[in-house]
């Protein structure tokens, strides 16, 4: 792993992936993967089930290992292949490093059930990051209180609804102050009458200027707030672009396939 | 059959304090001592390392295999034998916490990996190490799963520190013991033990309700 301070320009994609494959036995789910996000960008990542996607999305933060390729993220630049062969100790540092310059937010929110609300959000910036716990509890009320949930911060995550425990999941991904965040299917847990909530909330996040990756199902949500999408199939990234090519107007037939389904399901 | 009731009011005052001294600290101490042995067997045990998986299991197979009857003895007439000679109190205590050790260990596993993958990947993500995301978030709610099976094993255990009488510990059984064969009311005697033994145990069961109750506050009830 290589990480100097001055290798991050202002102009430097925040995100960029290259040529990452990942088998689990003798499954191949990534086959060199190449993705690249600019500062500042939303990339929705679509495909089947199976696909690899959100195995993607976990390689972004380490809690997948990649075999081999290059994950860098905001000037942390981690060579796994080259991680690998160097011990356990040193890919633990490597994927320390990656995570400190991102957040995720779980398909099934994974608060912690034995905090509160605001002790869930509270818990990586005082425990992980060490900054004063009067500080983080200011933070973690004004985030609270933008997304709605001021008057849930002492409830414990089972008192509240899939979609308020998925903002709360938000939440304590922002107070991490991430470069970068990931969601993985963010509103497939949701009953679907809760699910405008969070991706109003994530439409907000992306105007105000927040890299985001996001696996989704939610096309609609893809062709209005993605600057880019990117479409896995069978491991690979087969189509990348803007939602209006790749939603709209697919070079290849197995994204018309895929998109056509989710569109007419019928 | 009569019963003399004046020697049983006269010996529940002995009893109860060999019960206050003897029985009830060398079971809380035992038991304390045991926790931190099972924990650390049990991660142990969940390690890659398969030496320290393999040791771990073969501690937890030599505890649960042999009686904690022979275990009292090897620690306190076996040792001497080769030169490590310990008090009552000290061998009791060494013999039982090994036993709840190897005995707890199983649960603490159990209770661990009951634990949803999904409380891991969200400590690793807001930036924990593992022995952070295990202290702050996984044992915690280990704990709650763990509690019920291990109120038994620190019920059985207060039991079992009856068997240290046989290595001359000044405790409880051992007092009745003593009381009988001056009185000859054998009968008496040992039923008045086994009363005594019964309400510390009744004692410990309300409180692991209570502690179930204080602990599912934050679960919801299905």
């Amino acid at each position: 792993m290589s990480q100097s301070p001055n290798a991050e320009r202002a102009d430097a994609p925040l995100l960029t992936v290259e040529d990452v494959s990942k088998a689990f036995g003798d499954n191949q789910v990534l086959r060199s993967v190449d993705l690249t996000v600019e500062r500042g960008d939303v990339v929705a990542v679509i495909g089947a089930s199976g696909s690899g996607k959100t195995t993607l999305l976990r390689c972004l933060n380490g809690l997948e290992t990649p075999d081999a390729g290059v994950v860098s993220v905001a000037g942390t630049r981690v060579d796994f292949a080259e991680v690998g062969s160097a011990g356990a100790r040193e890919l633990e540092r490597a994927r320390g490093s990656l995570r400190d310059q991102s957040a995720m937010v779980f398909q099934h929110y994974n608060l912690f059930p034995h905090r509160t609300v605001i002790e869930n959000v509270i818990e990586g910036p005082v425990v992980v990051q060490g900054r004063s716990r009067s500080e983080a509890l200011e933070d973690a009320r004004a985030l609270l209180e933008r997304v709605g949930l001021a008057d849930k911060a002492d409830s414990y995550p089972h008192q509240l609804s899939g979609g308020q425990q998925q903002r709360v999941g938000i939440v304590r991904a922002l107070a991490l102050k991430p470069s970068l965040l990931l969601f993985d299917e963010p509103t497939s847990a949701l009953d679907p009458e809760l699910v405008g909530d969070v991706l109003l909330l994530m439409r907000d996040l992306a105007a105000e200027g927040w890299t985001m990756v996001v696996v989704t199902h939610e096309l609609q949500f893809a062709r209005e707030v993605a600057a880019k999408v990117a479409f896995v199939d069978a491991g690979r990234v087969l189509e990348v672009g803007p939602p209006a090519q790749v939603l709209g107007a697919p070079r290849e037939e197995r994204t018309r396939q895929f998109v056509r389904r989710l569109t007419h399901p019928l | 059959m009569d019963i003399d009731w004046s020697l049983f009011w006269e010996s529940l005052g002995p009893l109860s304090l060999a019960a206050v001294v003897g029985t009830i600290p060398l079971a809380l101490v035992s038991f304390v001592l045991g926790m931190v042995l099972a924990v650390a067997a049990a991660l142990m045990r969940l390690s890659k390392n398969r030496f320290v998986s393999g040791l771990a299991r073969l501690y937890i197979s030599v505890i649960r295999g042999t009686p904690l009857l022979v275990q009292l003895f090897v620690v306190f007439y076996g040792l001497p034998s080769i030169g490590i000679v310990i008090n009552p109190w000290p061998s009791a205590i060494i013999a039982l916490s090994l036993n709840v050790g190897g005995y707890a260990a199983e649960v603490v596993r159990a209770a661990i990996l009951s634990v949803d993958k999904g409380q891991w990947e969200a400590a690793y993500m807001v930036g924990m190490s593992r022995h952070t995301a295990l202290r702050r978030v996984i044992l915690p709610q280990a704990a709650r799963v763990a509690v019920p099976p291990l109120s038994n094993t620190f019920i059985s255990l207060v039991k079992d520190t009856s068997l240290t009488s046989l290595i001359l510990m000044s405790e409880l059984f051992r007092k009745a013991q003593e009381i009988a064969a001056f009185t000859q009311e054998f009968m008496l005697l040992y039923v008045e033990a086994g009363l005594v033994y019964w309400v510390i145990c009744l004692v410990l069961s309300s409180g692991q309700m209570r502690l179930e109750r204080r602990l599912d506050r934050h679960v919801a009830i299905a």
